[in-house]
Protein backbone atom coordinates (compact mmCIF):
# COMPACT_ATOMS: atom_id res chain seq x y z
CA UNK A 1 0.00 0.00 0.00
CA UNK A 2 1.32 3.46 -0.82
CA UNK A 3 1.90 6.04 1.88
CA UNK A 4 -0.90 8.15 0.44
CA UNK A 5 -3.43 5.34 0.59
CA UNK A 6 -2.30 4.38 4.09
CA UNK A 7 -2.83 8.01 5.07
CA UNK A 8 -6.40 8.00 3.71
CA UNK A 9 -7.14 4.71 5.40
CA UNK A 10 -5.96 5.91 8.80
CA UNK A 11 -7.86 9.20 8.56
CA UNK A 12 -10.95 7.24 7.64
CA UNK A 13 -10.48 4.82 10.51
CA UNK A 14 -9.96 7.35 13.28
CA UNK A 15 -12.90 9.40 12.00
CA UNK A 16 -15.07 6.32 12.04
CA UNK A 17 -14.02 5.32 15.53
CA UNK A 18 -14.45 8.88 16.77
CA UNK A 19 -18.07 8.92 15.60
CA UNK A 20 -18.68 5.88 17.77
CA UNK A 21 -18.22 8.21 20.75
CA UNK A 22 -21.21 10.23 19.61
CA UNK A 23 -23.51 7.25 19.14
CA UNK A 24 -24.29 6.39 22.79
CA UNK A 25 -25.20 9.95 23.75
CA UNK A 26 -27.44 10.32 20.71
CA UNK A 27 -29.08 6.96 21.37
CA UNK A 28 -29.68 7.78 25.04
CA UNK A 29 -31.34 11.05 24.12
CA UNK A 30 -33.48 9.51 21.38
CA UNK A 31 -34.50 6.64 23.61
CA UNK A 32 -35.42 8.79 26.60
CA UNK A 33 -37.24 11.37 24.47
CA UNK A 34 -39.12 8.70 22.52
CA UNK A 35 -40.31 6.95 25.67
CA UNK A 36 -40.76 9.97 27.90
CA UNK A 37 -42.21 12.73 25.74
CA UNK A 38 -45.71 11.26 26.02
CA UNK A 39 -45.71 11.70 29.79
CA UNK A 40 -44.80 15.37 29.71
CA UNK A 41 -47.74 17.69 30.12
CA UNK A 42 -48.71 20.59 32.33
CA UNK A 43 -50.00 18.37 35.10
CA UNK A 44 -46.86 16.23 35.09
CA UNK A 45 -44.73 19.30 35.72
CA UNK A 46 -46.98 21.11 38.19
CA UNK A 47 -48.79 18.47 40.26
CA UNK A 48 -47.64 16.42 43.22
CA UNK A 49 -47.48 12.64 42.79
CA UNK A 50 -50.62 10.70 43.73
CA UNK A 51 -51.68 7.10 44.22
CA UNK A 52 -48.31 5.81 45.44
CA UNK A 53 -46.57 8.04 42.87
CA UNK A 54 -48.17 6.14 40.00
CA UNK A 55 -50.20 9.17 38.98
CA UNK A 56 -49.92 12.93 39.20
CA UNK A 57 -46.68 14.78 38.55
CA UNK A 58 -43.20 15.45 39.73
CA UNK A 59 -43.47 19.05 40.90
CA UNK A 60 -42.05 18.54 44.44
CA UNK A 61 -39.07 16.61 43.09
CA UNK A 62 -38.48 19.16 40.33
CA UNK A 63 -38.56 22.11 42.73
CA UNK A 64 -36.49 20.15 45.23
CA UNK A 65 -33.77 19.75 42.64
CA UNK A 66 -33.97 23.46 41.84
CA UNK A 67 -33.60 24.33 45.56
CA UNK A 68 -30.69 21.93 45.93
CA UNK A 69 -28.98 23.39 42.88
CA UNK A 70 -29.23 26.89 44.31
CA UNK A 71 -28.05 25.66 47.69
CA UNK A 72 -25.10 23.93 46.08
CA UNK A 73 -24.20 27.11 44.23
CA UNK A 74 -24.27 29.14 47.44
CA UNK A 75 -21.99 26.63 49.19
CA UNK A 76 -19.65 26.00 46.29
CA UNK A 77 -19.20 29.48 44.82
CA UNK A 78 -17.37 31.26 47.66
CA UNK A 79 -15.31 28.23 48.67
CA UNK A 80 -14.23 27.44 45.14
CA UNK A 81 -13.41 31.05 44.23
CA UNK A 82 -11.37 31.48 47.41
CA UNK A 83 -9.50 28.24 46.77
CA UNK A 84 -8.91 29.11 43.12
CA UNK A 85 -7.65 32.60 43.98
CA UNK A 86 -5.31 31.10 46.56
CA UNK A 87 -3.97 28.50 44.16
CA UNK A 88 -3.64 30.80 41.17
CA UNK A 89 -2.45 34.01 42.86
CA UNK A 90 -0.94 33.39 46.27
CA UNK A 91 0.20 29.79 46.56
CA UNK A 92 3.95 29.37 46.53
CA UNK A 93 5.56 26.23 45.24
CA UNK A 94 5.54 24.55 48.62
CA UNK A 95 4.33 21.47 50.47
CA UNK A 96 0.97 22.98 51.40
CA UNK A 97 0.15 23.85 47.81
CA UNK A 98 1.12 20.38 46.60
CA UNK A 99 -1.09 18.81 49.25
CA UNK A 100 -4.02 21.05 48.34
CA UNK A 101 -3.66 20.13 44.68
CA UNK A 102 -3.37 16.45 45.48
CA UNK A 103 -6.48 16.72 47.63
CA UNK A 104 -8.45 18.34 44.83
CA UNK A 105 -7.43 15.69 42.31
CA UNK A 106 -8.41 12.96 44.74
CA UNK A 107 -11.67 14.64 45.72
CA UNK A 108 -12.61 14.43 42.06
CA UNK A 109 -12.03 10.69 42.12
CA UNK A 110 -14.10 9.85 45.19
CA UNK A 111 -17.23 7.82 44.38
CA UNK A 112 -20.37 9.84 44.93
CA UNK A 113 -21.82 7.36 47.44
CA UNK A 114 -18.83 8.12 49.66
CA UNK A 115 -19.77 11.80 49.52
CA UNK A 116 -23.24 10.73 50.61
CA UNK A 117 -21.90 8.86 53.62
CA UNK A 118 -19.56 11.75 54.44
CA UNK A 119 -22.51 14.15 54.29
CA UNK A 120 -24.50 11.87 56.56
CA UNK A 121 -21.68 11.69 59.10
CA UNK A 122 -20.52 15.30 58.97
CA UNK A 123 -23.55 17.44 58.22
CA UNK A 124 -26.61 15.35 59.13
CA UNK A 125 -25.29 13.80 62.34
CA UNK A 126 -22.23 15.67 63.61
CA UNK A 127 -23.48 19.18 62.78
CA UNK A 128 -26.92 17.96 63.69
CA UNK A 129 -28.56 19.51 60.62
CA UNK A 130 -30.75 16.43 60.10
CA UNK A 131 -31.71 15.25 56.66
CA UNK A 132 -32.36 18.65 55.18
CA UNK A 133 -31.85 20.88 52.15
CA UNK A 134 -28.91 22.52 53.87
CA UNK A 135 -27.19 19.18 54.60
CA UNK A 136 -27.78 18.07 51.00
CA UNK A 137 -26.54 21.37 49.59
CA UNK A 138 -23.38 21.17 51.68
CA UNK A 139 -22.74 17.61 50.52
CA UNK A 140 -23.32 18.47 46.87
CA UNK A 141 -21.26 21.62 47.34
CA UNK A 142 -18.26 19.58 48.46
CA UNK A 143 -18.83 17.19 45.55
CA UNK A 144 -18.68 20.03 43.02
CA UNK A 145 -15.61 21.70 44.53
CA UNK A 146 -12.92 19.91 42.47
CA UNK A 147 -14.39 20.72 39.06
CA UNK A 148 -15.31 24.28 40.03
CA UNK A 149 -11.92 25.00 41.61
CA UNK A 150 -10.06 23.60 38.60
CA UNK A 151 -12.04 25.58 36.03
CA UNK A 152 -11.93 28.73 38.16
CA UNK A 153 -8.17 28.43 38.61
CA UNK A 154 -7.74 27.94 34.89
CA UNK A 155 -9.87 31.01 34.21
CA UNK A 156 -7.80 33.09 36.63
CA UNK A 157 -4.51 31.88 35.18
CA UNK A 158 -5.66 32.69 31.66
CA UNK A 159 -5.76 36.41 32.52
CA UNK A 160 -2.54 37.81 31.02
CA UNK A 161 0.30 38.30 33.49
CA UNK A 162 0.87 41.82 32.18
CA UNK A 163 -2.43 43.00 33.73
CA UNK A 164 -1.10 42.02 37.15
CA UNK A 165 2.35 43.50 36.57
CA UNK A 166 0.95 46.82 35.40
CA UNK A 167 -1.56 47.00 38.21
CA UNK A 168 1.12 46.34 40.85
CA UNK A 169 3.46 48.86 39.22
CA UNK A 170 0.73 51.50 39.60
CA UNK A 171 0.70 51.01 43.35
CA UNK A 172 -2.30 48.70 43.57
CA UNK A 173 -2.11 46.09 46.30
CA UNK A 174 -2.15 42.41 45.50
CA UNK A 175 -5.80 42.18 46.46
CA UNK A 176 -6.80 45.29 44.49
CA UNK A 177 -5.06 43.78 41.49
CA UNK A 178 -7.02 40.55 41.85
CA UNK A 179 -10.26 42.32 42.58
CA UNK A 180 -10.12 44.91 39.79
CA UNK A 181 -7.96 43.41 37.03
CA UNK A 182 -8.00 39.64 37.43
CA UNK A 183 -11.43 38.56 38.65
CA UNK A 184 -13.49 40.68 36.22
CA UNK A 185 -11.71 39.07 33.28
CA UNK A 186 -11.82 35.60 34.82
CA UNK A 187 -15.46 35.76 35.86
CA UNK A 188 -17.09 34.29 32.73
CA UNK A 189 -14.76 31.31 32.98
CA UNK A 190 -15.47 30.91 36.67
CA UNK A 191 -19.22 31.04 36.07
CA UNK A 192 -18.87 28.42 33.34
CA UNK A 193 -17.13 26.14 35.84
CA UNK A 194 -19.82 26.68 38.46
CA UNK A 195 -22.60 25.83 36.03
CA UNK A 196 -20.82 22.67 34.88
CA UNK A 197 -20.38 21.67 38.52
CA UNK A 198 -24.04 22.38 39.25
CA UNK A 199 -25.09 20.35 36.24
CA UNK A 200 -23.30 17.41 37.74
CA UNK A 201 -24.73 18.06 41.20
CA UNK A 202 -28.29 18.29 39.87
CA UNK A 203 -28.09 14.78 38.47
CA UNK A 204 -26.44 13.05 41.43
CA UNK A 205 -28.40 10.52 43.47
CA UNK A 206 -26.02 8.96 45.94
CA UNK A 207 -24.92 12.13 47.76
CA UNK A 208 -28.51 13.17 48.48
CA UNK A 209 -29.67 9.69 49.44
CA UNK A 210 -28.87 10.03 53.14
CA UNK A 211 -28.64 13.78 53.43
CA UNK A 212 -31.82 15.33 52.06
CA UNK A 213 -33.91 13.26 49.68
CA UNK A 214 -37.37 12.17 50.77
CA UNK A 215 -38.92 8.97 49.42
CA UNK A 216 -42.34 10.48 49.16
CA UNK A 217 -43.16 13.99 50.36
CA UNK A 218 -45.84 15.69 48.32
CA UNK A 219 -45.64 19.00 50.23
CA UNK A 220 -42.98 21.56 49.44
CA UNK A 221 -40.28 22.20 52.06
CA UNK A 222 -40.93 25.18 54.36
CA UNK A 223 -37.33 25.93 55.23
CA UNK A 224 -33.81 24.86 54.44
CA UNK A 225 -33.98 22.53 57.43
CA UNK A 226 -36.71 20.40 55.81
CA UNK A 227 -36.33 17.35 53.65
CA UNK A 228 -37.36 17.53 50.05
CA UNK A 229 -37.90 15.21 47.15
CA UNK A 230 -35.35 15.46 44.35
CA UNK A 231 -35.50 14.35 40.73
CA UNK A 232 -32.63 11.83 40.60
CA UNK A 233 -33.74 10.05 43.75
CA UNK A 234 -37.38 10.18 42.69
CA UNK A 235 -36.38 8.55 39.43
CA UNK A 236 -34.52 5.83 41.31
CA UNK A 237 -37.51 5.28 43.59
CA UNK A 238 -40.15 5.03 40.88
CA UNK A 239 -37.88 2.81 38.79
CA UNK A 240 -37.03 0.29 41.48
CA UNK A 241 -39.24 0.65 44.55
CA UNK A 242 -42.77 1.05 43.26
CA UNK A 243 -44.56 -1.97 41.76
CA UNK A 244 -46.79 -1.43 38.69
CA UNK A 245 -45.25 1.95 37.96
CA UNK A 246 -46.20 3.17 34.48
CA UNK A 247 -43.05 3.19 32.30
CA UNK A 248 -43.91 6.52 30.72
CA UNK A 249 -43.70 8.20 34.13
CA UNK A 250 -40.19 6.89 34.63
CA UNK A 251 -39.03 8.04 31.22
CA UNK A 252 -40.83 11.35 31.61
CA UNK A 253 -38.95 11.97 34.85
CA UNK A 254 -35.67 10.93 33.23
CA UNK A 255 -36.36 13.30 30.34
CA UNK A 256 -36.96 16.27 32.64
CA UNK A 257 -33.76 15.54 34.57
CA UNK A 258 -31.81 15.16 31.35
CA UNK A 259 -33.17 18.45 30.04
CA UNK A 260 -32.17 20.29 33.23
CA UNK A 261 -28.61 18.98 33.08
CA UNK A 262 -28.30 19.58 29.33
CA UNK A 263 -29.62 23.08 29.48
CA UNK A 264 -27.09 23.93 32.19
CA UNK A 265 -24.25 22.56 30.08
CA UNK A 266 -25.62 24.50 27.14
CA UNK A 267 -25.70 27.75 29.10
CA UNK A 268 -22.11 27.12 30.24
CA UNK A 269 -21.02 26.51 26.66
CA UNK A 270 -22.77 29.63 25.41
CA UNK A 271 -21.10 31.76 28.09
CA UNK A 272 -17.72 30.31 27.28
CA UNK A 273 -18.07 30.77 23.51
CA UNK A 274 -19.33 34.28 24.00
CA UNK A 275 -16.43 35.08 26.28
CA UNK A 276 -13.87 33.72 23.83
CA UNK A 277 -15.37 35.78 21.05
CA UNK A 278 -15.39 38.98 23.11
CA UNK A 279 -11.93 38.53 24.55
CA UNK A 280 -9.73 41.30 23.21
CA UNK A 281 -6.24 40.39 24.31
CA UNK B 1 22.08 68.46 40.91
CA UNK B 2 20.50 66.12 43.42
CA UNK B 3 20.71 62.36 43.36
CA UNK B 4 17.20 61.03 43.24
CA UNK B 5 18.26 57.41 43.53
CA UNK B 6 21.51 56.21 45.01
CA UNK B 7 22.41 52.59 44.46
CA UNK B 8 25.11 51.25 46.77
CA UNK B 9 26.91 47.90 46.66
CA UNK B 10 23.88 46.30 45.10
CA UNK B 11 23.86 42.59 44.26
CA UNK B 12 20.97 40.64 42.85
CA UNK B 13 20.43 36.91 42.54
CA UNK B 14 17.96 34.61 40.80
CA UNK B 15 18.45 31.48 42.89
CA UNK B 16 22.17 30.72 42.58
CA UNK B 17 22.65 32.93 39.54
CA UNK B 18 24.09 36.33 40.27
CA UNK B 19 22.41 38.75 37.89
CA UNK B 20 23.90 41.98 39.27
CA UNK B 21 27.37 42.30 40.75
CA UNK B 22 28.14 45.14 43.15
CA UNK B 23 26.41 48.00 41.36
CA UNK B 24 27.10 51.56 42.48
CA UNK B 25 25.23 54.22 40.60
CA UNK B 26 23.61 57.57 41.28
CA UNK B 27 20.58 58.66 39.27
CA UNK B 28 20.18 62.42 39.03
CA UNK B 29 16.90 64.11 39.66
CA UNK B 30 14.89 65.26 36.61
CA UNK B 31 17.37 63.79 34.19
CA UNK B 32 17.04 60.90 31.76
CA UNK B 33 19.37 58.03 32.54
CA UNK B 34 19.72 55.33 29.89
CA UNK B 35 20.80 51.77 30.68
CA UNK B 36 22.45 50.00 27.77
CA UNK B 37 24.16 46.68 27.24
CA UNK B 38 23.61 43.37 25.47
CA UNK B 39 20.70 41.03 26.25
CA UNK B 40 21.09 39.35 29.62
CA UNK B 41 23.54 41.94 30.96
CA UNK B 42 21.26 42.77 33.89
CA UNK B 43 19.96 46.16 32.80
CA UNK B 44 16.28 45.13 32.98
CA UNK B 45 16.88 43.36 36.28
CA UNK B 46 18.48 46.55 37.56
CA UNK B 47 15.51 48.62 36.37
CA UNK B 48 13.05 46.31 38.08
CA UNK B 49 15.04 46.44 41.30
CA UNK B 50 14.31 50.14 41.52
CA UNK B 51 10.58 49.62 42.14
CA UNK B 52 11.04 46.12 43.58
CA UNK B 53 9.04 44.47 40.78
CA UNK B 54 11.55 41.63 41.07
CA UNK B 55 9.94 40.80 44.42
CA UNK B 56 7.28 39.03 42.37
CA UNK B 57 9.84 36.38 41.36
CA UNK B 58 10.03 33.73 44.04
CA UNK B 59 13.73 32.87 43.82
CA UNK B 60 14.93 36.47 43.61
CA UNK B 61 17.12 37.97 46.32
CA UNK B 62 18.69 41.41 46.69
CA UNK B 63 21.67 42.64 48.72
CA UNK B 64 22.87 46.17 49.27
CA UNK B 65 21.03 49.46 49.27
CA UNK B 66 18.87 51.44 46.91
CA UNK B 67 18.27 54.88 48.39
CA UNK B 68 15.27 56.79 47.09
CA UNK B 69 15.52 60.35 48.44
CA UNK B 70 17.97 59.00 50.99
CA UNK B 71 15.78 56.16 52.24
CA UNK B 72 16.69 52.56 51.53
CA UNK B 73 13.79 50.91 49.67
CA UNK B 74 15.10 47.48 50.66
CA UNK B 75 15.05 48.27 54.38
CA UNK B 76 12.81 46.19 56.63
CA UNK B 77 9.29 47.48 56.93
CA UNK B 78 9.22 49.34 53.62
CA UNK B 79 5.73 49.19 52.11
CA UNK B 80 6.33 47.97 48.56
CA UNK B 81 2.83 48.96 47.46
CA UNK B 82 3.42 52.52 48.64
CA UNK B 83 6.89 52.57 47.09
CA UNK B 84 5.44 51.81 43.68
CA UNK B 85 3.22 54.87 43.88
CA UNK B 86 6.41 56.93 43.80
CA UNK B 87 8.08 54.97 41.04
CA UNK B 88 5.97 54.40 37.94
CA UNK B 89 6.78 51.97 35.19
CA UNK B 90 6.26 51.72 31.43
CA UNK B 91 6.76 48.35 29.81
CA UNK B 92 8.25 46.96 26.65
CA UNK B 93 5.00 46.16 24.88
CA UNK B 94 2.17 48.66 25.10
CA UNK B 95 -0.13 46.96 27.57
CA UNK B 96 -3.26 48.97 28.23
CA UNK B 97 -6.00 47.19 30.16
CA UNK B 98 -8.86 46.05 27.89
CA UNK B 99 -10.96 48.90 29.21
CA UNK B 100 -11.77 52.42 28.11
CA UNK B 101 -9.06 55.05 27.74
CA UNK B 102 -10.55 56.89 30.70
CA UNK B 103 -10.60 53.81 32.94
CA UNK B 104 -7.00 52.99 32.08
CA UNK B 105 -5.78 56.38 33.25
CA UNK B 106 -8.13 56.48 36.23
CA UNK B 107 -7.15 53.01 37.47
CA UNK B 108 -4.15 54.14 39.51
CA UNK B 109 -5.83 57.08 41.24
CA UNK B 110 -8.87 54.91 41.94
CA UNK B 111 -6.95 52.14 43.70
CA UNK B 112 -5.21 54.83 45.72
CA UNK B 113 -8.62 55.86 46.99
CA UNK B 114 -9.57 58.75 44.74
CA UNK B 115 -13.29 58.35 44.14
CA UNK B 116 -14.51 61.88 43.36
CA UNK B 117 -15.60 62.10 39.76
CA UNK B 118 -14.50 65.70 39.26
CA UNK B 119 -11.04 65.05 40.64
CA UNK B 120 -10.69 61.90 38.55
CA UNK B 121 -11.79 63.80 35.42
CA UNK B 122 -9.14 66.44 36.09
CA UNK B 123 -6.43 63.84 36.64
CA UNK B 124 -7.34 61.99 33.46
CA UNK B 125 -7.32 65.15 31.34
CA UNK B 126 -4.08 66.41 32.86
CA UNK B 127 -2.31 63.04 32.50
CA UNK B 128 -3.39 62.64 28.88
CA UNK B 129 -2.23 66.18 28.12
CA UNK B 130 1.11 65.54 29.80
CA UNK B 131 1.48 62.35 27.77
CA UNK B 132 0.78 64.27 24.54
CA UNK B 133 -2.22 62.11 23.78
CA UNK B 134 -5.11 64.39 24.70
CA UNK B 135 -5.66 65.91 21.24
CA UNK B 136 -5.96 62.47 19.69
CA UNK B 137 -8.40 60.99 22.19
CA UNK B 138 -10.39 63.82 23.73
CA UNK B 139 -13.56 62.83 21.88
CA UNK B 140 -13.32 59.13 22.55
CA UNK B 141 -12.28 58.81 26.17
CA UNK B 142 -14.80 56.04 26.71
CA UNK B 143 -13.76 53.93 23.74
CA UNK B 144 -11.63 50.87 24.27
CA UNK B 145 -7.95 51.59 24.70
CA UNK B 146 -7.24 48.64 22.42
CA UNK B 147 -8.57 50.62 19.44
CA UNK B 148 -5.56 52.95 19.64
CA UNK B 149 -2.47 52.33 17.52
CA UNK B 150 0.66 50.99 19.28
CA UNK B 151 2.30 54.40 19.59
CA UNK B 152 -0.85 55.88 21.10
CA UNK B 153 -1.19 52.88 23.38
CA UNK B 154 2.32 53.40 24.70
CA UNK B 155 1.63 57.07 25.37
CA UNK B 156 -1.57 55.96 27.12
CA UNK B 157 0.54 53.68 29.31
CA UNK B 158 2.73 56.67 30.12
CA UNK B 159 -0.38 58.72 30.96
CA UNK B 160 -1.56 55.87 33.17
CA UNK B 161 1.78 55.82 34.97
CA UNK B 162 1.92 59.59 35.58
CA UNK B 163 -1.70 59.68 36.76
CA UNK B 164 -0.54 58.44 40.18
CA UNK B 165 1.96 61.33 40.29
CA UNK B 166 5.18 59.38 40.75
CA UNK B 167 8.59 61.06 41.13
CA UNK B 168 10.42 58.54 38.98
CA UNK B 169 9.36 56.79 35.76
CA UNK B 170 11.08 53.57 34.79
CA UNK B 171 10.86 52.62 31.12
CA UNK B 172 11.74 49.13 29.99
CA UNK B 173 12.54 49.35 26.27
CA UNK B 174 9.41 51.45 25.72
CA UNK B 175 9.93 51.84 21.99
CA UNK B 176 11.00 48.36 20.96
CA UNK B 177 7.51 47.52 19.69
CA UNK B 178 7.01 50.86 17.95
CA UNK B 179 7.76 52.13 14.46
CA UNK B 180 10.29 54.99 14.00
CA UNK B 181 7.66 57.74 13.93
CA UNK B 182 6.00 56.54 17.12
CA UNK B 183 9.43 56.09 18.67
CA UNK B 184 10.31 59.72 18.02
CA UNK B 185 7.06 60.91 19.52
CA UNK B 186 7.75 58.91 22.69
CA UNK B 187 11.30 60.31 22.84
CA UNK B 188 9.97 63.87 22.46
CA UNK B 189 7.56 63.11 25.24
CA UNK B 190 10.36 61.82 27.47
CA UNK B 191 12.20 65.11 27.12
CA UNK B 192 9.17 67.07 28.21
CA UNK B 193 8.50 64.69 31.08
CA UNK B 194 12.09 65.09 32.31
CA UNK B 195 11.19 68.63 33.38
CA UNK B 196 9.02 67.09 36.07
CA UNK B 197 10.12 63.50 36.49
CA UNK B 198 13.29 61.51 36.92
CA UNK B 199 13.42 58.99 34.08
CA UNK B 200 15.36 55.76 33.83
CA UNK B 201 15.13 53.98 30.49
CA UNK B 202 16.42 50.61 29.39
CA UNK B 203 17.12 50.52 25.70
CA UNK B 204 18.58 48.13 23.18
CA UNK B 205 18.99 50.93 20.77
CA UNK B 206 22.25 52.85 21.24
CA UNK B 207 21.13 55.67 18.95
CA UNK B 208 18.17 56.12 21.23
CA UNK B 209 20.40 56.30 24.30
CA UNK B 210 22.65 58.79 22.54
CA UNK B 211 19.70 60.90 21.31
CA UNK B 212 17.40 60.85 24.25
CA UNK B 213 19.34 60.60 27.52
CA UNK B 214 21.49 62.83 29.71
CA UNK B 215 23.39 60.02 31.39
CA UNK B 216 24.19 56.52 30.21
CA UNK B 217 25.13 53.43 32.17
CA UNK B 218 26.73 50.53 30.32
CA UNK B 219 26.14 47.06 31.77
CA UNK B 220 28.04 43.92 30.84
CA UNK B 221 27.50 40.47 32.37
CA UNK B 222 25.86 41.84 35.49
CA UNK B 223 28.49 44.52 36.12
CA UNK B 224 28.26 48.25 35.66
CA UNK B 225 31.20 48.93 33.35
CA UNK B 226 30.86 52.64 32.85
CA UNK B 227 28.55 55.44 33.90
CA UNK B 228 28.94 58.86 32.33
CA UNK B 229 27.22 61.80 30.85
CA UNK B 230 25.82 60.40 27.64
CA UNK B 231 27.88 62.67 25.43
CA UNK B 232 31.09 61.66 27.15
CA UNK B 233 30.27 57.97 27.14
CA UNK B 234 29.66 57.91 23.43
CA UNK B 235 32.39 60.36 22.38
CA UNK B 236 35.22 59.33 24.68
CA UNK B 237 34.49 56.15 26.60
CA UNK B 238 36.96 55.47 29.39
CA UNK B 239 36.69 51.68 29.25
CA UNK B 240 37.81 49.56 26.36
CA UNK B 241 34.77 47.30 26.74
CA UNK B 242 32.43 50.29 26.40
CA UNK B 243 34.23 51.46 23.32
CA UNK B 244 34.10 48.10 21.59
CA UNK B 245 30.40 47.71 22.46
CA UNK B 246 29.22 51.11 21.29
CA UNK B 247 31.26 50.82 18.13
CA UNK B 248 29.58 47.52 17.41
CA UNK B 249 32.63 45.31 17.71
CA UNK B 250 31.20 43.50 20.69
CA UNK B 251 27.77 42.51 21.93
Amino acid sequence: MTRQNMNKLMIGMVSLVATIVVIPIVLVIIYVVYNGIGAINWEFLTAAPRNGMREGGIMPALLGTVFLTFGTAIVSFPLAIAAAIYLAEYAGDNMLTRWVRLAIVNLAGIPSIVYGLFGLGAFVLFWNLGTSIIAGSLTLGVLTLPVVISTAEEAILSVPQSFRTVSLSLGASRWQTIRHQVLPHAMPGIITGIILGLGRAAGETAPILFTVAAFYLPELPKSIFDQTMALPYHLYVISTQVPDMPLSNQYGTALVLLMIVFSMTLVATVIRTNMRRRREW
Amino acid sequence: MNNKIDVRNFNFYYGDFQALDNINLAIREKQITALIGPSGCGKSTFLRSLNRMNDEIASARAEGEVLLDGKNIYADGVDVVELRQHIGMVFQRPNPFPQSIYDNVAFGPRVLGQARKNTLDDIVVQSLQDAALWDEVEHRLHNSALDLNPGQQQRLCIARAIAVKPDVILMDEPCSALDPVATLSVEDLMHRLAETYTIVIVTHNMQQAARASHYTAFFWLGKLIEFQETRKLFMSPQEELTESYISGRRG
